[in-house]
């Protein structure tokens, strides 16, 4: 079973080299500007919490890592891959960059167990037993193999992102993109959740995160940004983040959210 | 009641003990459910909720059952009662007060069933029949194993076994056996050559058969065709939707039997004579093209109906736009659209008697054909044929309706709470 490396994460993290640059990126919606020139560099390993009120282009700006939304200036490179037009390229990023959804978007017509199988059949060609195995690996990870056999809908919120950051997982990824991944749960399952979360920062995975969980933000992120109109407003580690924010719209909305 | 206690609750039969006065409420078992009431349940119940709900459902279900009244009985008598059943030729039919002469579809049966077939060689049109159904059965049949071989066997062996049998052994095959028998100078083997499943012409081919062929091309033609021009239409490149946007558009605004006369009047113009399709197969593949665009059509429907989510998710895993649309949006998209699915079936089911128009020889030809032999003529005899035809179209129709219905409840297994 070389396959499963037994880690969430397939290799150690190197601290050489960059999981994620982005030098200069610009999106509009229309004549809406969204990104108004992104500098972002994440190394390998590095955990990086996005913060910002709604519509500030937080989303965006994640979508934008693994091509669900395109940007129209700028570079984006990804694990030493660099963003185009081209199919091929574009599929190598998004094996190497796992993403979790608001709303887990699990596909309701198969299995949990076939959920997490399908992409490494059909994508990396894995055999259907090595997938499996991985698979259940994954899904004790995230504590839920009793409910391989079952369909998505017949699970909670938090047991369904969890399947969902399993899901991601099979593909051994290289990074990992958390897109507001505890909001559309009720609150007494945002803790499983967040809980899988930082075992996984734990163990060494790169992992960019747009949420509103500061207490998150604060026990795992390396670095914490915040974005406002389209702009990386700030950006620290943590600790001077919360507790001296430098820009007036950091005050503003920390103290916003932080009662 | 000693569970309950609990001064001044609307609990009934509390018993207070006098040395304890407990401020507190507390149940420390679930009371028992209770029988339903008497018209929830049960005949009654069924009644007053489905038939006399309302003065106005009530006064509708007066009226039907009035209409049943005063009708059923001269059907059950005309159709049953007063039919001839068995006669050797119209006269029983001809006589005055005589129902149905089921006498005649039975005496027609064989016309009905292979039109103009040469009647010694019909055991190719029932082994064709029996191969189909049973690779259809097999198929449709939800927990069946092997469907992939299945669909091997219908999509691609089967039409092959099916000309042959039908049509007549092909002109290769039959060189080649002519060819080994002169190899080997067998002579057994030549008078096969030149014997085995001699070859009848598509115009002697009519009924039953005739409408299933088109019907099952319709059928198995439209759907994977229909889900290409949906994808077509919906796809980013240019050309392509344009191409498929024209197609849908055009065969779609105009009706099918235009498109069947211009399938057999045009289409042998665009090719060379020697490549001109058969008569048959002309309006085959304008039905099929006509099945297919509506088809696009429901199968869009169905594509625009999966949430973005669903596409999110499988391109973030990294897969090529080809085994998402397989594997995670079709079979979405087609569950959703079942309905208007069979309803496209249903619909090309009962058009394919559009193809008489054109010279074909279908079951409601042979029908309308057969009631003009001067021995069966009868008062009753057109009206028979076409009960008959009613109830063979009714069955199929139902019959997809309810399968279709049985597959959607298997498929949305699991997707609801």
């Amino acid at each position: 079973m070389t396959a499963q490396a037994s880690s969430l994460q397939a290799a150690a993290p190197a601290l050489d080299g960059l999981a994620i640059e982005m030098c200069d990126v610009h999106k509009w919606y229309g004549k809406f500007h969204v990104l108004k020139g992104i500098d972002l560099e994440v190394a390998r390993g590095e955990r990086i919490v996005i913060c910002g009120p709604s519509g500030s282009g937080k989303s965006t700006l994640i979508r934008c890592i693994n091509r669900l939304e395109t940007h129209q200036r700028g570079r984006i490179v990804v694990n030493g891959i660099e963003l185009t037009d081209d199919t091929k390229r574009i599929e190598e990023i998004r094996r190497d960059a796992g993403m979790v959804f608001q709303h887990f978007n699990l596909f309701p017509h198969l299995t949990v167990l076939e959920n997490c199988t399908l992409s490494p059949i059909w994508t990396l060609r894995m055999p259907q037993k090595e997938a499996e195995a991985r698979a259940m690996h994954f899904l004790e990870r995230v504590r839920i193999p009793e409910q391989a056999h079952k369909y998505p809908l017949q699970l909670s919120g938090g047991q369904q992102q969890r399947v969902a950051i399993a899901r991601a997982l099979c593909m051994s990824p290289k990074v990992m993109l958390f897109d507001e991944p505890t909001s559309a749960l009720d609150p007494e399952m945002v803790k499983e959740v967040l809980d899988t979360m930082v075992e996984l920062a734990k163990e060494g995975m790169t992992m960019i995160c747009v949420t509103h969980e500061m207490g998150f933000a604060r026990e795992v992120a390396d670095r914490v940004a915040f974005i406002d109109r389209g702009e990386i407003v700030e950006i620290n580690t943590p600790e001077p983040f919360f507790a001296s924010p430098q820009h007036e719209r950091t005050k503003l909305f920390l103290s916003q959210i932080l009662r | 009641m000693n569970d309950i206690a609990s001064p001044g609750s609307s609990v009934r039969q509390v018993s207070v003990r006098q040395d304890i006065v407990p401020r507190t409420f507390v149940r420390s078992q679930v009371s028992p459910d209770l029988p339903p009431p008497l018209a929830v349940g049960g005949v009654i119940g069924w009644m007053r909720d489905n038939l006399f709900s309302s003065v106005f459902t009530s006064i509708l279900t007066l009226l039907s059952l009035l209409f049943l009244y005063l009708h059923t009985p001269d059907l059950v008598r005309w159709l049953f009662i007063d039919a001839i059943w068995s006669a050797p030729d119209g006269d029983a039919c001809r006589a005055p007060g005589a129902g149905a002469c089921w006498a005649y579809v039975n005496a027609k049966l064989e016309f009905f069933a292979y039109g103009s077939y040469p009647r010694d060689m019909v055991w190719r049109v029932d082994l064709t029949l029996l191969i189909g159904a049973g690779l259809a059965a097999w198929l449709l049949w939800p927990s069946a194993k092997h469907k992939a071989a299945a669909l091997v066997l219908f999509l691609v062996v089967y039409p092959v076994i099916a000309f042959h049998l039908l049509h007549g052994l092909g002109p290769g095959l039959r060189a080649t056996l002519s060819w080994l028998a002169d190899l080997f100078g067998s002579k057994p083997l030549a008078d096969v050559a030149a014997n085995t499943l001699p070859v009848v012409g598509t115009n002697l081919w009519g009924g039953v058969f005739v409408s299933l062929l088109v019907a099952t091309v319709g059928i198995v033609v439209s759907l994977p065709l229909g889900v290409l021009l949906a994808l077509g239409r919906r796809s980013k490149a240019p050309v392509a939707r344009f191409l498929c946007v024209m197609l849908i558009e055009i065969v779609r605004g105009v009706p099918l039997i235009t498109v069947l006369f211009m399938a057999n009047t045009m289409l042998p113009l665009f090719v060379p004579e020697q490549w001109s399709p058969d008569r048959l197969m002309r309006p085959l593949i304008g039905v099929a093209l006509f099945a297919s665009v509506y088809m696009a059509e429901v199968v869009r429907g169905g594509l625009q109906a999966v949430p973005k989510g669903q596409f999110e998710g499988a391109m973030a895993l990294g897969m090529s736009w080809w085994s998402m649309m397989r594997q995670i949006i079709l079979p979405q998209a087609l569950t959703i659209v079942i309905p208007g699915v069979v309803n496209s079936f249903i619909a090309l089911f009962k058009d394919t008697t559009l193809v008489a128009i054109v010279g074909i020889f279908d079951f409601l030809r042979a029908v309308d054909t057969a009631r003009l032999d001067p021995v069966w003529a009868g008062p009753t005899s057109s009206a028979t044929g076409y009960v008959f035809a009613a109830t063979f179209y009714f069955v199929f129709c139902f019959g997809m309706s309810r399968y279709s219905m049985m597959m959607e409840r298997r498929l949305t297994r699991g997707r609801s709470h």
